[in-house]
């Protein structure tokens, strides 16, 4: 009997231990981030930062959350346990996603008014260098071995590929119409890029940048030009990408090893970004039309809880 | 010496010499009258159109920098009366074989019949006839400007989802207000809208800007606008004679739709959502005022040929033209759909925005109006409707 008592007493503890994250999410019309308790899956808090908050970012040590604020032209320095904004870096301007690089002190961030990824020092608070890429850079991804860094271009239609060393582009390929994410696996070799407008996502040798597999995703009932490609998320073990479907209300599952659709997820409207939880259990959608973050149960292969946040929610993350 | 000469010529020639392909896009355009402001808060415009290619031009350049394609605009103005053969002709003696026309119909039919037109692709930027989507059309013929029936569709639906179905129409004297007016006509039969009373505007406004202007509107228009019940005011009036005077001073609490007041429009202004916002920013930093229809319009033409030759991956003009009207091209037009050309007749689909004055209110196609195809072709001509034969 005390033996029966003692394992679901671990076993609630362990469940809690699995969700004890905290979500954080930008409301790009709000100015402000929703904070929600991974636990009770409700709303937390709120954060003022600075105007239109899109790309959101741990700091290495996740004690801080970095924030893009566009129409501010800087980077506000959110302080987790106090929940308010305790600073902010230069970024150049209208930034909008970034990517901190595995050293931990560097910032890339895409310009999107300025044609550059800025890389800024987070020590020193300063921008050291900018990489001229094509028109309205959008999104950013670091290969988790540190050696290149990515960015997409949007009205350019390309993924250019940046030695993180030396700071020049190594790499400019063209990629499908409107390309908004790039993400690096995480044994680095491979580059994923996801196309808004031809709503495919397209996987790279990140050696050659030779093209892998093109994704396309069908969803019936979903006219072509509704399914779009916006946010990927790959799992660490490298079996799995998940892949938000933007105006479709849908995210894909995909199996990463044969590039297969396993599973569609209804969610809410207009998906943009998406982030696993740090045990892979679980998958936070930000619907930006209808307002809202999906919860899915990945083991249950279901959508557990909707929760309202602010107006337009853009990118999300989620905090050990 | 030797050492600063090679250096020069390394920062001269660039990343992409190896393979360099050069893509001229010619523009031609009329000489105009300046637009004359209705409002004290209307922009003073003086390069419509060309304003929107030059920007395309940078876009491409931008673009062409990474993919070894060097893109130039060759801008040619005719004089207000003159015909536009001798600029096509001296476009084609540059070897030049992609054309923007910011012309009207007139003229744009007259350029396509200038010697050697044939061999160039002409892509319409301001011309909104329906004639020039059908019995007119030409295989070397493109628009990225919405056509008057894609523009009275898009509003139809729009009204129909507000059951407003009841339509006063109300018509200006210029020859483009009589076209605009049939496809309002078309659109309602379409739709299911009903035009309940019809009117022409014959009579010259007091102009509503002299001191007095406005007692002169307002005892003039409610009496002009009475009509049989109905639930809008639809107003066909391209040449902005008296369409912005309607509001508030109509003679039934009624809004006003249509070329004024609640507008549809390929691009406006007020439009920030699908990555809009950029554009808007990066067409004010160059042409220091705010994008119209028409600017967009040549924006879509310049960055489309732009587009094509990239994708196609040659400067072989034939197969660029091929490209553009084939299955895979898609622009980024920043109206949150793939915008792609009708094989059928040339036009461009594309989402019409909605408008107030200030903001956007909607955008057509609106939800439920489906199609087997794209339900961006429930607005226009679709194939089978179409009266065009290459």
């Amino acid at each position: 009997m005390q033996v029966l008592i003692a394992a679901i007493l671990m076993l609630a503890l362990a469940s809690q231990m699995a969700c004890a994250e905290t979500i954080y999410v930008s409301n790009e019309q709000d100015n402000t981030l929703s904070v929600i308790d991974g636990q009770s899956l409700t709303l937390a808090g709120t954060i003022p930062v600075g105007r239109r908050p899109r790309g959101i970012g741990l700091s290495a040590d996740k004690q801080k959350l970095y924030v893009a604020v566009g129409d501010d032209n800087r980077i506000d320095v959110v302080d987790l346990k106090a929940r308010k904004v305790e600073g902010s870096f230069p970024s150049g301007e209208d930034p909008e996603l970034f990517v901190l690089h595995p050293d931990g002190r560097r910032l890339f961030v895409a310009n999107e008014n300025d044609n550059l990824v800025s890389v800024l020092d987070i020590p020193e608070k300063r921008i050291v260098t900018e990489v001229e890429v094509g028109v309205e850079p959008e999104g950013m991804g670091a290969s988790p071995d540190g050696r290149f860094v990515v960015n997409t271009s949007e009205t350019t239609s390309m993924l250019h590929v940046i030695d993180a060393a030396t700071l020049e582009l190594i790499d400019n390929v063209l990629v499908d119409t409107r390309p908004r994410v790039a993400q690096v696996s995480a044994d680095s070799r491979q580059i994923w890029v996801s196309s808004e407008l031809r709503g495919t996502v397209e996987v790279f040798d990140a050696g050659t940048r030779e093209s892998l597999a093109k994704i396309g995703f069908e969803v019936p009932g979903v006219p072509r030009e509704l399914v779009q490609a916006v946010g990927i998320q790959l799992t660490s073990d490298g079996s799995r990408a998940y892949v938000a479907l933007g105006p479709a209300n849908r995210v894909a599952e995909i199996d990463a090893k044969t590039f297969k659709v396993l599973r569609t997820y209804l969610v809410g409207q207009r998906v943009w970004h998406i982030a696993l939880s740090p045990d892979g259990k679980r998958l936070y959608t930000a619907n930006g039309n209808s307002s809202d973050v999906s919860v899915i149960n990945l083991a249950g292969r279901e959508v557990v809880k909707t929760i309202g946040v602010g107006r337009s929610p853009w990118g999300v993350v989620a905090a050990p | 010496m030797k050492l600063l000469l090679a250096l020069l010529m390394v920062v001269l020639a660039g990343p992409a010499l190896a393979q360099e392909q050069s893509i001229a896009i010619g523009f031609v355009t009329q000489a105009r009258d300046p637009i004359q402001p209705v409002s004290p808060l209307d922009q003073d415009i003086r390069d419509e159109g060309i304003a929107g290619a030059r920007l395309g031009i940078a876009d491409n350049v931008s673009t062409g920098r990474f993919t070894g394609h060097r893109f130039t605009l060759v801008e040619r103005v005719i004089a207000k009366d003159a015909g536009p053969e001798d600029a096509i002709r001296d476009l084609a003696r540059e070897g030049i074989r992609f054309v923007v026309a910011d012309l009207d119909a007139p003229r744009l039919t007259a350029a396509l019949s200038a010697r050697d037109a044939d061999r160039m692709l002409f892509l319409n930027a301001r011309a909104p006839d329906d004639a020039l989507r059908n019995e007119s059309c030409r295989a070397n013929l493109l628009h990225t400007i919405p056509n008057r029936a894609m523009l009275a569709d898009a509003m139809a639906q729009y009204l129909m989802t507000k059951r407003w179905r009841r339509w006063f129409l109300v018509t200006g004297s210029a020859p483009g207000d009589r076209l605009q007016a049939d496809a309002f006509r078309r659109a309602a039969a379409r739709f299911g809208a009903e035009i309940v009373s019809e009117k022409e505007w014959t009579f010259k406004l007091g102009h509503a800007r002299s001191d007095t202007g406005h007692v002169t509107l307002q005892s003039e228009i409610p009496v002009r606008t009475r009509a049989a019940d109905h639930d809008v005011l639809v107003v066909s009036d391209e040449e902005n004679e008296f369409g912005d005077y309607l509001s508030y001073r109509t003679a039934m609490p009624r809004p006003v739709a249509g070329t004024h007041g609640l507008v549809a429009t390929g691009w406006s202004a007020v439009s920030e959502q699908w990555g809009a916002t950029q554009l808007q920013s990066r067409f004010e930093k160059l042409a220091g005022r705010r994008m119209s229809a028409v600017d967009y319009a040549a924006w879509t033409a310049v960055r489309a040929v732009g587009e094509a030759a990239i994708r196609a991956g040659n400067s072989d003009p034939a197969k660029i033209m091929a490209y553009l009207r084939g299955p895979d091209f898609i622009l980024a037009g920043f109206k949150g759909q793939g915008q792609s050309f009708r094989a059928w007749d040339g036009q461009m689909r594309q989402p019409i925005l909605i408008t107030g004055p200030r903001l956007l209110v909607s955008i057509s196609p609106q939800a439920g109006y489906l199609h087997r195809g794209s339900e961006l072709d429930t607005l226009g001509f679709d194939r089978e409707e179409s009266r065009c034969r290459f």
